[in-house]
Parts: structure tokens; C-alpha cells; sequence
């Protein structure tokens, strides 16, 4: 029985049948016919019997798959049904939704508007749809005068298929272009950022472009200041953004430009700028650099000449400047917070002070000694320069440090971090005495607002910001409560008595030290007659709510028939003429003046 | 003899072609194909004409190229409809051999149209997709070697097909098309379902997803979350899947009317993956249900039909090919809907593409001639013949 069949073919449940039963096999061997034809018989007989089963078995199989394809359709379909009905949550304009519109709008302390946004159009032409380019590109060189009709003509014929021809049109434009009839020229929607007050706090806001352009909107990005500092905040896409609240009073900042720009033109400085910062918080409330710019229309940036001549530079942010012997009192109220002096300790100002060959002199010779109050009134660079050796290069170099003279300020701006100050590579005795009146160490004016606001408002430090604070701001202590009233007298006698006389303002008790420096030359030394007249000063001077800086670039005046340079002619009566009209603004209440000083210093005064 | 053995229907007298093929062919299934490929025409009209003018042709370059392929797909089904099912087995074996050996040899002579896989043939006035047509043939490769299984001393033919389908799968992924392969799994593993998977397995299977289910869901709701952010990445307006959903909502139950729509404008896909998403714009829901309807009744239609086939092959080889067209369509429309993730899949005769719309025709024709209505070797038949 070799040739027996498999048994694993066998239908279960049934007898297995053999394919050649040996019996029917034989009888057909007997009849001469071939035996092959029964096994054939079976074989196919048995394939039936499968195909059945199967069959059986695939019937119910097929139907749970028509079900699973029913079901499945149905349930796409539900859910498309689903999607249909549900409203269109997200942006019509799917495009629009991918280049972020609505960027946030910022207001200054009081929720005035200094930055927003407006929608206009932008233009550009698909020159394969225009009926007649020549006539359209001469009446869109009527609309727009910057236009050359050749040029564009030129432009609109080169087979290229889109070209943008204006960014931000006026509603006025938008309907003459519209009046040309010229079925290939299309508007782009767009939101341009629009700076209502123009120039004004032009370097704090910066300014913004487009950046990625489409023809259903384009990007809004800040190129500069806060607008770039904050850009990933003010762009993000949100239902309701919230405007960014900037420190700036939009008044204050206004008069103080203007005030500014008065005393630039009238002392024919170069350069002006001004901070004006809470003593508390390190809140500006205002910063003037000029010349300035209008964010509206930014100028480009300048490929030639000095970057720090540019409209666009900082100067009270950028700029490092030697400021002078407004740095005095950082040296003497160390001094006195080290307790190697008290305020009526007499100094030596024997001139000129020699070291090395390094000779120290005074404006003027002011004897051979004054007491420690008087260094500060009169300005004496000797007697600062000897209480600094005093000190020492490395106790100096730590007070600075903590009142952040030797790293850029952290202030919210995009260009902050340029303005890291110039400390000098070896901090010897040298350098600790032309630093102690502030020469060899260049820092900006908003590092000095902060320095006197630490220095004045009790002894804690303030970090400058351009963000809206509530409450104090109380940073590390600097000097003792006992130094910074020490400091504040001192500074007040300036005013009162000394070289800041002009800084008088009736009820505001202004105190602050002046400061000339002579500019640095390009490649070492120092210029003769090209000084920055500097004023810091804070008030009202017996508890100080803010203080001001005020710095001209290069100005001079003739008065009494000499050219004047120092800053108590230039600088201070800016600052006065500032603090006169700008503290009624801030809220500060005049008189407030303890009364047996404030009558005498008052007489003292109009005598002088 | 030989006829006798296999148990071939015997040899019937001479017919008129084509009123034999009406009479016995699915007019039904029929029917909604050619309705599909005008729904498939008339979106064109809409969803090509941003894409002609942004390549600089004329406006319905595309419309005129599809509807060039559409007659072509029409005769080919139709063609392929008027064969046995003998025929439809060597057609698909020979043509499973062609199509393998093109999608073979892909990485050397293919192009990528910079889409990133290379999935083409360029040749002269088009190109050619190799994936597209090895579906159906594939699928009658499978029924044949599944069949044959069942033998009495045939070869180990699930095991062959088995084989077959892990090498097409591997070289798919490769390209890498992982939504032809899935494709290509999914009907594999229907055609073993009806070819007597064991219920063993199947219990097993089930068990697993289950299983998952369970896990995903209940067990752990961090990882529930864990989806629900993904998912809703996805839902970022400025992806494909996002235009597309915008565009359904856009359109509503009635569509917000013909030429309106805007989604063609900003998807670079809308005349092939997502034209779903312009014809529930443009029409809305209502035509969204008719295209599902009518793939369904293809579908429902042909599976009805094998119920009462007793010949294994077209048993097996008409279920694979429903599957693969019913998935096909599922998958797109799934996509659109934001069921699943996303897969560069078209919608079988609706979709813009000379291979896509061909090879569907290929697809529904072999399935026509599947089946039809022929004898089943059982008393009745004969009976009805002899009245008829």
C-alpha cells in the first residue's frame, strides 16, 4: 500500500474514505479499465465535500466582514458628519493663521498707547493679467511720486508672474489704484505696526518690519528695542493679547524730549540724553537719546561714519562714556561707608598730586585742604584721588561690582547688552584714582541712574527696567541707610552751594554733582575742548523718589564773555528746566522740604 | 478529463459576449464605479485648476489628463470584467511578476518628484506607479496560492503567500510607502480571515488589541493624555490635516457652493490625498455620504456575491480585492476626517493620477469578473440554466 493517501485530508467528523479503496480498485483491474480514474473520482468527490465545509465556514466569515466595512464607513461617516456640523473653530484664513497677525499692542505705565497695529494694504501686480502695462505703470508713478514709471515698466515686462510693487498703502492710494482699473494689480492684506507718538521714545520701542511676506498677511518683526527684546512675547499668537506695559509715562518722556532737544540746540551739543529713573522700583520712567528717529519710517542703518553718531545709537543705553566726576560720590561714600572718613574729615588737596609720572590737578586750586563734604561740593579731583588710595584698587573694583558699573544692564532692551561698560585691563592705584573721579572707567548713563538711585534710595540696589513694577524693588544692600543720608546731604550741598547751582528748583529740593569729562581721543589721550557735560542728581534730596541724568555731547556757550563748557553751565540747567516741569507730572509734592534748612538754603540762593 | 477533476463548469453552448457578460455581471458595483470616477472628474474641475495655473499650464490640464485616464480605466475595467476567472489568475500572476520586478527595481531607475520617496517611473508624457497596480495583482497571486493550499497534495500555499507578502511589504517600506504596505497587510490578512484562519489566532489577536485597548485607555490615563496631546498637534491649522478639517467645517452639510471653496488654494495635495476635503468644502456632507455610500455598496455588494461562491480562488481573490479598495477609500477619507494619521493615499477613481485611477479600474474590473454570476456546480444552477 505504498501508494496509499495522505490522512490528514480527512473532513473532521468524518469516516476516512480511502482515495483508492483496494477492493474497487481490484474489481476494476479485473475489468481492464484503468484504476487511476477511481482515484480521480474520489479525489474529486472529496474536494466537493471540502469546498462545501469551507464554504459553510467562509459564509459566516464573509458576513462579519461586510459587517466590519458597514461599520467602519459608518463610522467615518458619523464623524465626518461630525466635523461638517461642528463650527469652524479655527481661522477662517488658514494662512493668515501661520504668518501671526495681531501682534500685541505696548502702552506706557498708564495703558497709553505707544505701539499698535493698523491694517492696510500692501500692492503688487500679476503682470500676465494686465491689459495694458505701460499706461498702468505711468498712473501708478502718478500715485506714488517715489515711483519711476520706466523703472517699472521695466519691472512688470520681465516675465516674471507676481511682483510687489508697495508694501503699506493708504486708503486714499488703495482707491486710486484702484481707479486705474487695472485688473493685474492685486492688494495684500497686511497690519503694519504703527508708532502713534513718532519719535518719541523712539529707542526704547525700536521699531518693527515685515518679515515672511504672503498676499493673505505678512510677519510683524522687531528689528529693535523692546519690540525685539519682547518679540517672541508680543507675536504670540493668543485670542486676546495682552499689551506689554512699558515703565515709560508717555508725559514725562515727551517733556523730557523735548526739554532735551531745547538744551541740545541751545548749547549746540552734538548729543543729548537723559534718563530719569525711580529710585525704588529702577523703573524709567523716561529715556531720551538724541538725535533720534521716528520708528514709523526707521532710517537704515549707517554703513559709514561713526555707529555712535547714528541717529539710531542709544547713547543712554549704548553709549559708554567717561563720566566724570560724577563718580565722586561713589568714592567718598565709600569712604565713609568703610568708616576711613566721616564728612567733615579734612582732606589733603595739595596740587597737584603726583604718581609716577602722572600729575592730578583741580579745576582750580582750592588750598591746601577741604573737608570730605566740600571735596564732593567744590569737586576736587586730588582730594577724591587720595580718599581712593584710601580705598584700594580691589575694594573699589567690588563697589562698582555691586552697583553694576562693570557689566552692560540688564534693562529689557535688544541693544542693552552692547553697552558693556570699559573697565580698564589693570586695576592698579593708578586706575583707582582717575576712576575715583571718573576717568579710565567708561559706563553708560543708564548704569549711572542706577548708581545713584542705589546709592540714594536708602542703600538697596535697583536693577534698571523698562517693565511696569508694583511695589519696591529691594535688591542687595550697598551702603548703610547712615552713608546713603550722608550722600544725599552732600549732594544737596552741591546744588545748594557748589558747582550745581543752576540745579535750583523751587520746592523740589534737587541734589546731584555734576560731572565734566574730557572726551577720549581714538588711539589715547584726550581732546582739549570736546567735553560731556554730565548732571546726576536725584530729588527731593532728603528722601529721593527719583533721580535724573542728563548728559550733552560737545556743547558750549558763551556767557559772560567766556566760552563755558563745564557741565553746571550746560547740563545742570537742562536738568533743572527737566526736573521743573517733570516733577509736578510725576506726582512729587513741592515744599516737602524740612523747614528751618529749606529757608536758608532758599535765601542763600537768591543771593547767589 | 482535466475538466472534470478540477470541476470546471462544462463547456456551454455558444453565448453572445456581451449580453452574456450584462446579464451576469454586478451592474450594481458596476454602476457606482463609473458614478465615482464622474464625481472623481467633476472635483477635478475644481480642485486642479489652482495647481495647473501655479505649474503654468492651461487651467484644466489636469481635468483633460484625468479624463484621458478615466477612459482608459473605464475600458480596462470593463475588459477585465469579461474574463474567467482563470484568466484573471494567470493576468494576475504574470502581471504580479511584472509589477514586482518595476517596484524592484525602483531605486535604481525611479524618480522621487521631490516628494522624498521614490515611488515613480517617469516615462514620456507621465509616470507610472508600480505600487498601484501590484496591489491587485498581488491579491490574486494570494487567493491563487491560498487555493491551491487547500489541495489534496497542493502545495504549503498560505505559507508561499505569506512569504510573498512579507517581501512586497519589506521592499514598500523601503521606498518608504508604509501606507501601500499597511494596505498590502490589511488584505492579506482579510483573504487569510476567509481562507479559515485559525480561530485559535483569531481569539488571540482579538485578545491582544483588547488588551492594548485596555492599557491605552484605562490603565494608564497618563498616556491617554499623552495622545490627546499628539492628537492635537495635529490639529495646528497650518498642517495638511488641518486645512483639511477647516475645509470640511467650512463646507457644512450643504457645502458653501461650487468654485467657493479655498482649501484647493492652500493645500499642495488637494486634487489627490485630500480631495475629499475640497468635495466637503465645495458640496459638503451630502456628497462626502454619496462617495462613502457608493464604495460601501461596491463593497457590500461583491461580499454578498462570494457568499454564495463556492470556488475558493474567487473566493478568496474577490475579498482581497473589496478589501484592498475598501480600505483604500477608508484610509483616505479616515485621514481627512482626522481619524488616522496621516498617509499618502488616494481615493480610488476619484483622485487625480493616471496609475491611481487605472489601476482602480484594473481592481473593480477583476472583481467584476469575479462576480459574476456563474454556476456553481449545485443542482439549482443547473435547473436554472436548463429553464433559462
Amino acid at each position: 500500500m505504498s501508494d496509499a493517501p495522505e490522512t490528514d485530508d480527512a473532513l473532521p467528523g468524518e469516516p476516512r474514505k480511502p482515495l483508492r479503496p483496494l477492493a474497487a480498485i481490484l474489481r476494476a483491474r479485473e475489468r481492464g479499465e484503468n484504476p487511476d480514474l477511481i482515484e480521480k473520482e474520489n479525489l474529486r468527490a472529496r474536494h466537493e465535500r471540502m469546498r462545501d465545509a469551507s464554504q459553510h465556514r467562509a459564509e459566516s466569515r464573509l458576513l462579519v466582514l461586510g459587517l466590519f466595512f458597514v461599520l467602519a464607513f459608518a463610522t467615518v461617516g458619523i464623524r465626518m458628519g461630525m466635523l461638517a456640523t461642528s463650527p469652524p473653530a479655527e481661522p477662517r484664513l488658514a494662512g493668515a493663521a501661520t504668518i501671526s497677525s495681531g501682534r500685541a499692542d505696548i502702552t506706557d505705565r498708564h495703558g497709553r498707547v505707544l505701539a499698535t497695529n493698523l491694517e492696510t494694504r500692501a500692492l503688487y501686480a500679476h503682470p500676465h493679467e494686465m491689459v495694458d502695462i505701460s499706461q498702468a505703470s505711468k498712473k501708478l508713478a502718478g500715485i506714488f511720486p517715489d515711483l519711476d514709471a520706466e523703472v517699472l515698466e521695466k519691472r512688470l515686462t520681465s516675465g516674471r508672474k507676481f511682483v510687489w510693487l508697495r508694501k503699506t498703502l493708504s486708503p486714499e492710494q488703495v482707491q486710486a489704484v484702484h481707479e486705474i482699473g487695472e485688473p493685474g494689480l492685486l492688494f495684500a492684506s497686511r497690519e503694519m505696526r504703527v508708532y502713534p507718538n513718532g519719535p518719541l521714545a523712539a529707542h526704547i520701542l525700536g521699531g518693527a518690519s515685515f518679515g515672511d511676506e504672503g498676499v493673505r498677511a505678512a510677519e510683524v518683526i522687531g528689528v529693535a528695542g523692546v519690540e525685539r527684546a519682547f518679540d517672541a512675547q508680543l507675536r504670540a499668537p493668543t485670542p486676546r493679547p495682552q499689551p506689554l506695559e512699558l515703565s515709560i509715562d508717555m508725559t514725562v518722556q515727551s517733556t523730557m524730549r523735548e526739554v532735551l532737544a531745547g538744551g541740545m540746540k541751545m548749547f549746540g551739543a552734538k548729543g543729548a540724553s537723559a534718563v530719569i529713573m525711580d529710585v525704588h522700583t529702577g523703573e524709567v520712567i523716561a529715556m531720551s537719546s538724541l538725535p533720534d528717529f521716528d520708528p514709523n519710517d526707521r532710517p537704515p542703518l549707517p554703513t559709514k561714519g561713526d555707529p555712535a553718531d547714528s541717529p539710531l545709537f542709544n547713547r543712554a543705553v549704548q553709549g559708554v562714556y567717561e563720566l566724570g566726576s560724577v563718580f565722586k560720590i561713589f568714592t567718598i561714600a565709600q569712604a565713609l561707608e568703610e568708616g576711613l572718613i566721616n564728612p567733615s574729615t579734612m582732606i589733603n588737596t595739595t596740587q597737584p598730586l603726583h604718581w609716577g609720572k602722572f600729575r592730578i590737578r583741580d579745576f582750580k586750586d582750592y588750598g591746601p585742604q577741604l573737608s570730605a563734604t566740600d571735596v564732593i561740593v567744590k569737586s576736587s579731583n586730588t582730594g577724591t584721588a587720595r580718599v581712593a588710595q584710601q580705598i584700594g584698587a580691589a575694594r573699589q573694583k567690588a563697589f562698582l561690582q555691586s552697583l553694576g558699573f562693570l557689566e552692560p544692564t540688564q534693562v529689557e532692551l535688544f541693544e542693552a547688552p552692547s553697552g558693556r561698560p570699559l573697565v580698564p585691563k589693570q586695576w592698579r592705584e593708578i586706575q583707582t584714582m582717575t576712576i575715583s573721579y571718573g576717568h579710565g572707567l567708561s559706563s553708560s548713563p543708564l548704569h549711572l541712574a542706577a548708581g545713584y538711585a542705589s546709592l540714594l534710595n536708602g542703600g538697596t540696589r535697583v536693577t534698571p527696567t523698562l517693565l511696569r513694577q508694583y511695589g519696591r524693588q529691594l535688591g542687595d544692600r550697598v551702603v548703610s541707610e547712615r552713608t546713603s543720608a550722608a550722600a544725599r546731604d552732600m549732594l544737596r550741598k552741591v546744588v545748594s552751594e557748589g558747582t550745581a547751582s543752576f540745579a535750583e528748583v523751587p520746592g523740589y529740593a534737587v541734589g546731584g554733582k555734576t560731572g565734566t569729562a574730557d572726551k577720549p581721543r581714538r588711539g589715547g589721550g584726550y581732546y582739549k575742548n570736546k567735553v560731556l557735560a554730565t548732571f546726576a542728581s536725584a530729588f527731593p534730596a532728603h528722601d529721593p523718589k527719583y533721580t535724573v541724568i542728563v548728559t550733552l555731547d560737545e556743547g558750549r556757550t558763551q556767557i559772560l564773555g567766556k566760552e563755558r563748557r563745564t557741565a553746571g553751565w550746560i547740563a545742570v540747567p537742562v536738568a533743572a528746566e527737566l526736573i521743573r516741569r517733570t516733577a509736578p507730572l510725576l506726582g512729587v509734592r513741592p515744599e516737602s522740604v524740612p523747614a528751618p534748612t529749606a529757608g536758608v538754603r532758599q535765601a542763600q540762593n537768591s543771593n547767589g | 478529463m482535466t475538466e472534470m477533476a478540477h470541476g470546471t463548469a462544462p463547456h456551454r453552448g455558444a453565448d453572445p459576449l456581451l449580453p452574456r457578460w450584462w446579464r451576469t455581471v454586478d451592474r450594481w458595483s458596476l454602476s457606482c464605479a463609473v458614478m465615482l470616477f464622474g464625481i472623481g472628474l467633476l472635483l477635478g474641475f475644481a480642485a486642479s485648476p489652482p495647481l495647473a495655473e501655479r505649474n503654468g499650464l492651461d487651467p484644466f490640464h489636469y481635468v483633460e489628463r484625468q479624463a484621458l485616464f478615466g477612459l482608459i480605466a473605464l475600458v480596462a475595467m470593463v475588459i477585465c470584467s469579461m474574463l474567467s476567472p482563470t484568466a484573471v489568475r494567470r493576468i494576475g500572476v504574470i502581471g504580479f511578476l511584472i509589477a514586482a520586478v518595476a517596484l524592484a527595481f525602483l531605486p535604481v531607475f525611479g524618480t522621487n518628484f521631490g516628494k522624498g520617496a521614490v515611488r515613480w517611473y517617469s516615462i514620456g508624457f507621465g509616470s507610472v506607479q508600480p505600487s498601484e497596480f501590484l496591489k491587485p495583482m498581488f491579491v490574486v497571486l494570494c487567493g491563487w496560492l491560498m487555493a491551491a493550499g487547500l489541495q489534496i497534495g497542493g502545495p504549503p500555499g498560505r505559507v508561499l503567500s505569506f512569504i510573498v507578502c512579507v517581501v512586497i511589504v519589506g521592499m514598500l517600506a523601503l521606498q518608504p510607502d508604509f501606507g501601500q504596505a499597511c494596505l498590502i497587510v490589511f488584505a492579506w490578512c482579510v483573504m487569510y480571515f476567509v481562507a479559515g484562519a485559525p480561530v485559535i489566532l483569531l481569539g488571540l489577536v482579538a485578545g491582544l488589541v483588547i488588551a492594548a485597548g485596555v492599557f491605552t485607555y484605562g490603565a494608564s490615563e497618563h498616556f491617554a493624555r499623552r495622545i490627546d496631546g499628539y492628537l492635537s498637534t495635529e490639529i495646528d491649522p497650518t498642517t495638511q490635516i488641518g486645512y483639511a478639517a477647516n475645509a470640511i467645517r467650512e463646507g457644512g452639510v450643504f457645502g458653501v457652493g461650487l468654485g467657493e471653496g479655498e482649501v484647493k488654494q492652500n493645500l499642495p495635495d488637494a486634487h489627490t490625498d485630500f480631495i475629499i476635503a475640497v468635495a466637503a468644502e465645495e458640496y459638503g456632507l451630502i456628497l462626502v455620504l454619496c462617495i462613502l455610500a457608493l464604495y460601501a455598496t461596491i463593497a457590500v455588494n461583491a461580499l454578498v456575491r462570494l457568499l454564495r461562491e463556492r470556488d475558493p480562488f474567487v473566493r478568496y481573490a474577490g475579498t482581497g480585492l473589496v478589501a484592498i479598495l475598501a480600505m483604500q477609500a477608508l484610509i483616505n477619507i479616515g485621514v481627512a476626517a482626522r481619524l488616522l494619521p496621516t498617509k499618502g493615499m488616494t481615493l480610488p477613481f476619484v483622485s487625480y493620477g493616471g496609475s491611481s485611477v487605472i489601476a482602480a479600474g484594473i481592481t473593480v474590473g477583476m472583481l467584476l469578473a469575479l462576480t459574476r454570476a456563474r454556476p456553481q456546480g449545485r443542482m439549482a444552477d443547473y435547473l436554472a440554466r436548463a429553464r433559462g
